[in-house]
């Protein structure tokens, strides 16, 4: 009995301890924009490192995705006989939920693993006391920049996401299903304010914090928990950091859509 | 020359990524970066039925504008309309809430007038005619026979 409560304290402090550690750990990412070393460069690079190369995968989901819904969308509509919102139907679903939370998503597991995995090899190898040793501060070299690209990146590959989407839709409801394009193209158009765009914005934006945040930080202290620094734990550290990631982002989707609407 | 592919990749990124926005936000989301091109015009109404902010104002059919505020004033509905600058309004237009097909949205119809004076920015709407209530005309369709049985 005593054990059980001594076990339930102990899981309580650590929860509190790990909850602030993760805290600071955001408050020193932020105080890396103002400290050197320049960013420019890791910027761009970084950039490239999440947006360009996750062309390819984002497209493919889009459009995969946007053809889903055309026919998906079109077997409901067609049975109340208003296959004309289907435009309106695959554009508001993709910009106001899909797109969002499908971009943070296929970039969390492409770009976030790599990144835990990046810092967390950094991490066993000693690279990062050797920087600290060198007075380089590690969140402004490492973390800082690659927060700065994904906040460039996300709003940018989530835009990029709803058009190919809904070109998706366009190609199945069009080209499918015989639908008239303008009438396709008008009820989008029509549908769509630009409250949607900003909503969609808005969670990229949160989207890109959390990634951040959580892959990096779980790369950051890989292996403190179990005090042992050894491949294993950068494949545990990557593991945690991509589903907290996915589970944070789906969270923090519904949490802003009651926000916001 | 390792950077020349970086920068290349980067500014593709940007290009098609804020394209895309560009095309989300002006296209689709009608965002006029320049200020409103446009004028308010107000109209009482006796009844605005289920009209919505944001519905359609059409002339001959054709948008020139969209409801933007809803309100009681002394007992009656008094609607904002942005209207286009290219389009002036005469001063003897009739604005009327028409529903587009039977169980469709509600719009704002304006129906051109003859008069040489145009209505000026913040003017108002005299002639306006409330929307169709069908829901009461069913009423009187379904009831209408008790009526008259009641007045004989």
């Amino acid at each position: 009995m005593l054990r059980f409560v001594r076990m339930l304290g102990a899981a309580a402090l650590d929860g509190i301890e790990n909850l602030g550690r993760l805290g600071v750990y955001f408050w020193f990412m932020l105080r890396g924009l103002i400290r050197p070393p320049g960013k420019f460069w890791p910027v761009v690079k970084q950039i490239e490192f999440v947006g360009t190369k996750s062309f390819f995968v984002i497209g493919f989901t889009a459009i995969s995705t946007g053809m889903v819904l055309g026919l998906q969308g079109h077997y409901t509509l067609s049975k109340f006989g208003s296959e004309s919102v289907l435009g309106a139907a695959v554009a508001l679903s993709l910009i106001r939920e899909l797109g969002p939370v499908l971009t943070g998503l296929m970039v969390t597991g492409r770009a976030g693993s790599a990144m835990c995995a990046e810092i967390g090899i950094m991490r066993i190898d000693e690279q990062i006391d050797a920087l600290e040793c060198m007075a380089i501060d590690p969140y402004a070299y490492l973390v800082t920049p690659k927060l700065i690209a994904s906040l460039i990146a996300f709003p940018l590959l989530t835009a990029y996401c709803d058009v190919v989407g809904i070109f998706g839709g366009y190609l199945v409801g069009v080209g499918l299903f015989g639908l008239n394009p303008g009438v396709y193209m008008n009820s989008v158009q029509s549908s769509v304010l630009w409250e949607d765009v900003y909503m969609g914005i808005v969670k990229s934006l949160c989207f890109s914090v959390l990634m951040i945040w959580i892959c990096t930080y779980k790369g950051y202290y890989t292996g403190l928990d179990e005090g042992n620094f050894g491949p294993e734990q950068v494949s545990r550290a990557t593991t945690k950091a991509v589903v907290l990631s996915s589970i944070a982002i789906l969270l923090c989707d519904y949490m802003v859509t009651s926000i916001m609407t | 020359m390792e950077r020349r592919g970086l920068e290349l990749g980067v500014g593709f990124f940007l290009i098609v990524g804020f394209g895309c926005l560009a095309y989300l936000s002006f296209n689709l989301g009608k965002v006029s970066l320049w200020g409103a091109s446009s004028y308010d015009v107000y109209a009482d109404f006796a009844t605005v039925g289920t009209l919505k902010t944001r519905a359609p104002v059409t002339m001959a059919g054709v948008e020139i504008g969209q409801v933007k505020t809803i309100k009681l004033v002394d007992d009656q509905a008094r609607i904002t309309l942005e209207i286009q600058d290219a389009v002036q309004l005469s001063e003897d237009v009739i604005a009327s809430i028409k529903t587009s097909g039977i169980i469709g949205e509600k719009y704002v119809s304006i129906s051109p007038g003859a008069s040489e004076e145009f209505i000026k920015p913040g003017g108002s709407i005299r002639d306006t005619q409330p929307p169709l209530d069908i829901e009461g005309l069913i009423g009187q369709f379904v009831f209408g026979s008790m009526d008259k049985s009641e007045s004989q």
